[in-house]
């Protein structure tokens, strides 16, 4: 049987002030019917730009100049429009990057999957039939209402079950799955891709999964493509590429999955010891509901119930579980940017629950927060060196020249260049904004750092980078951090202890050495499950 | 959407609406009667009389005919609740009732209004429309730049140049009057030319931000056609922004009807208000001026009313659901 997708010598670069600048530098790959292929690399390996190249969408100041790309037939590099559009949909489906923003927000859910059925020449009543049966297919429940509903009425999954449909509308033979679950919690993720290659399997599709990690790419495919720099470094069965990687690229992905590094197992960094020294951070038997509108059932929804925890320091208190588990609520009751309906709040021994904002001040100056995306938290006017200075203005510590010093001094800190200083955020990586957050939130000489996801949003490689220098700096300044993660396999890699939270309600608490060891609930070991790598692993 | 929530969304809106009409009202008139300067001089000024010549006595009659003798307070309680009838006094200059005068002309000003807003809404969509389709770099760099042409001419001169052209030298319309709808041809034109090419600004700019977005990728990766995904997915979502300034676009009308009216010697409300302002005709001011607002909040009432309809993230509901 011929191959369904043959990509050869394809080089494609970016037209950037009258220069060519190259992203995809000779890659030649094939996809047969059927086949699942995974293509792993780092933010800016050229991954992207291939998976859009196959379905003819590259932006504008893309160029083609070598190369042939060919889909069912059809060379895509000199194709006209109409016969890419007859290819887009009905031969190559796309499910996109992020569910948040891949859906129209002003058109039904139901009118979103129908474009794509109807433009298989669908008409009449038929039309709303594909449309429920397509959903039921992705995985969505109650497909009949959410038809009716907008996308901001549903959940993140929710969102990228209904992007599956969509592409599963056009009946295509092969699926782009564009780092298809990034944006979603570990277990929602795994629920996605367990369902995803389900429909290809039994339908006979072939599927190419785009991702920058290398656990995901090792767990799903039949075939793994390492592109580094725009070249393929790298190709074969998982079991060869984690077996015996040839290339040390592909050696330094593996290290950087959490759930590959130790062959499967996850290894916390640190050993279950006695705590000591007074709590930093104390919550006592918090709560927090909310109002819901009217004419929803109870009125309330409890966000977070009796949760208690103590942050010791010099020490790193995980809270994990998935979207609505209150994790970040406690974060915020921590931050006194909201109050406990119940129970208390305590920064050193201070009860601050019934304070207001101008008493708790100068205690806050204590406690510092960094924010899940450094694409949104910097301003993007700001300097570098605004960034970093700015708590210190608005605390009113030092004057301009001793502000300067202390933001160079915190570059080096996060290890990055004084030169930095002047940067605008655009100009930077996202590992390399996180660091800029970092330092920004060391700024005022916290003893306390609250971590909200702080690389979540980041490529496994740099995730590891960064976890590494939050180690680092916790040791050198004796720091300590509560940080909030949905990924168990990076809470490992950071706390000292951790608790588990589903639904606003404690599951188990403890060191990670005990609670990850030896999970006493069902749902703890559920998330330990959910982490990427693990089959991979065990397949070998 | 629960009923509570659209409920109070709406009385929220409509109650905003009453209080913008009530300060633009109240401003008006405090500027008009508490700058420093004698109403009644104005008053007889106006009327063709000097003060110097009247006794103290017939000045104090004159005051008390027109309330000017009450204190400021009961002259503004009695202006308001004038104002809630309908009744906005008696023009200084014309000796008129304000209601009558603003009546006689308001439809001619409305038609003209009309017209010229729908002309724009066309041309201003169009333009934008063609301006994000168009692929071919010159073309589209030459559509995006005619906005800011349209937008910097003043109007009188384009006046000027439409009757110098249309009139005097091909004369297929008449330069002036109000009769007929030869003689709306140019003034809409005038007007239109003006408001659309603000609001081809803003939709070209949104379009431009929309075509960018995501979803649109999503949507050209099912299948269909840059026209089609244009028209379904991107139009009303850059609509959005562009609906924001349909009350600016209203206000900008009615500024526009002052000149244009003027120099096409159309008996409107803008003309109307012209005159009063040269006269010092105070209470026509203040009629002219509370009209014009209450058009301006109507309309951002309406806007404020239809977003919900465009754009259903507007009135927030709770997520019904977690996968």
């Amino acid at each position: 049987m011929s191959d369904l997708v043959t990509v050869e010598g394809l080089e494609i670069g970016y037209a950037r002030r009258r220069r060519i600048v190259p992203a995809v530098r000779g890659v030649d790959l094939t996809i047969a019917p059927g086949e699942t292929v995974a293509l792993v690399g780092e933010s800016g390996s050229g991954k992207t730009t291939i998976g859009t190249a196959l379905l003819g969408l590259l932006p504008a100041a893309a160029r083609i100049t070598a190369g042939t790309l060919t889909v069912d037939g059809v060379d895509v590099t000199r194709a006209s429009e109409r016969a890419l559009r007859a290819l887009r949909g009905a031969v190559v489906g796309l499910v996109p990057q992020d569910p948040m923003v891949g859906l129209n927000p002003t058109m039904r859910i139901g009118a979103q999957v129908a474009g794509p059925v109807r433009l298989r020449g669908v008409r009449g009543p038929q039309v709303d039939v594909e449309v429920v049966e397509f959903l039921e297919q992705a995985g969505v429940d109650d497909p009949v209402l959410r038809a009716r509903q907008y996308p901001h009425q549903l959940s993140g999954g929710l969102r990228q079950r209904v992007l599956i449909a969509i592409a599963l509308a056009g009946r295509p033979r092969l699926i782009v799955a564009d780092e298809p679950t990034s944006a979603l919690d570990v277990t929602v993720q795994r629920r996605i891709l367990d369902h995803l290659e389900g429909l290809v399997r039994g339908s006979g599709t072939s599927l190419l999964i785009i991702t920058h990690d290398l656990a995901v790419a090792a767990d799903r495919s039949d075939r793994v493509v390492v592109l580094a720099g725009g070249r393929v470094v790298e190709r074969g069965t998982p079991r060869d590429i984690l077996v015996s990687p040839a290339q040390d690229y592909t050696r330094r992905l593996i290290a950087a999955a959490p759930g590959l590094a130790h062959g499967g197992r996850i290894v916390p960094r640190h050993a279950a010891a006695p705590a000591s020294g007074e709590p930093v951070l104390q919550l006592v038997g918090a709560g927090r509901r909310y109002a819901l509108p009217r004419g929803h059932g109870s009125g309330t929804l409890t966000a977070l119930e009796d949760l208690s925890l103590e942050l010791r320091p010099g020490r790193t208190h995980a809270l994990v579980g998935e979207s609505g588990s209150g994790k970040t609520t406690a974060l915020r009751l921590a931050l006194g940017l909201e109050r406990p309906d119940t129970g208390r709040v305590l920064l050193d021994g201070t009860d601050v629950t019934g304070l207001g904002w101008r008493q708790t001040r100068p205690l806050r100056r204590q406690v510092q927060l960094v924010h899940q995306n450094p694409f949104a938290s910097l301003d993007p006017r700001f300097t570098v060196g605004q960034s970093v200075t700015e708590p210190l203005v608005s605390f009113g510590i030092g004057d301009r020249r001793s502000r300067t010093a202390r933001a160079r001094e915190l570059l080096e800190q996060v290890a990055l260049p004084a030169s930095y200083l002047d940067r605008l955020p655009a100009e930077l990586s996202g590992g390399q904004r996180q660091r800029v957050a970092i330092a920004r939130a060391l700024a005022p000489a916290p003893r306390t750092v609250l971590l909200d996801e702080p690389v979540s949003a980041l490529d496994v490689s740099v995730q590891k980078q960064i976890l590494a220098l939050l180690v680092q700096l916790q040791e050198q300044l004796g720091l300590s951090y509560l940080f909030v993660s949905h990924d168990l396999a990076v809470v490992a890699q950071i706390a000292h202890t951790v608790s588990v939270l589903r639904r606003g309600r404690l599951v188990e608490e403890g060191p990670v050495a005990t609670v990850f060891g030896a999970p006493r609930e069902d749902y703890t070991r559920e998330l330990i499950a959910a982490i990427p790598g693990r089959r991979a692993e065990s397949r070998v | 959407m629960t009923g509570s929530a659209l409920t109070r969304y709406l009385a929220g809106r409509v109650a905003q609406a009453v209080g913008v009409l009530w300060a633009a009202f109240t401003v008006t008139f405090v500027v008009l009667y508490l700058l420093p300067s004698d109403p009644v001089a104005l008053q007889l000024g106006a009327a063709g009389i000097e003060t110097d010549k009247l006794t103290p006595e017939q000045l104090a009659q004159v005051e008390a005919q027109y309330g000017l003798d009450q204190p400021v307070l009961a002259q503004y309680w009695h202006y308001l609740t004038g104002a809630l009838h309908g009744d906005f006094g008696t023009s200084f200059a014309q000796g008129l009732p304000v209601s009558q005068l603003i009546g006689e002309r308001v439809g001619t000003t409305l038609t003209l209004s009309l017209v010229a807003g729908a002309l724009s809404l066309v041309a201003g969509t169009t333009l934008a429309w063609l301006a994000a389709y168009v692929r071919w770099r010159p073309l589209r760099l030459f559509l995006s730049r005619l906005p800011s042409v349209g937008a910097s001419f003043p109007q009188f001169f384009i006046a000027l140049l439409l009757i110098q052209l249309l009139s005097f030298s091909l004369a297929w319309l008449p330069a002036t009057g109000d009769r007929g709808w030869q003689t709306l041809v140019m003034p809409a034109l005038t007007i239109a030319l003006l408001t659309g090419s603000m609001l081809a600004q803003v939709l070209m700019r949104s379009f431009d931000d929309t075509l960018q977005q995501p979803y649109i990728t999503t949507a050209r990766a099912t299948g269909l056609s840059r026209a089609a995904v244009q028209l379904t997915h991107a139009f009303r979502n850059a609509a959005l922004p562009a609906m924001t300034i349909l009350g600016v676009l209203v206000a900008q009308t009615v500024t526009s009807a002052i000149v244009v009216e003027t120099v096409f010697t159309r008996d409107g409300v803008g003309r109307l208000a012209q005159q009063a302002v040269l006269a010092q005709d105070v209470p026509v001011v203040l009629g002219v001026v509370t009209l014009a607002a209450a058009v301006f909040v109507a309309v951002n009432l309406v806007v404020d009313l239809l977003y919900p309809l465009l754009d259903p993230r507007i009135v927030h509901t709770p997520k019904v659901s977690r996968s």
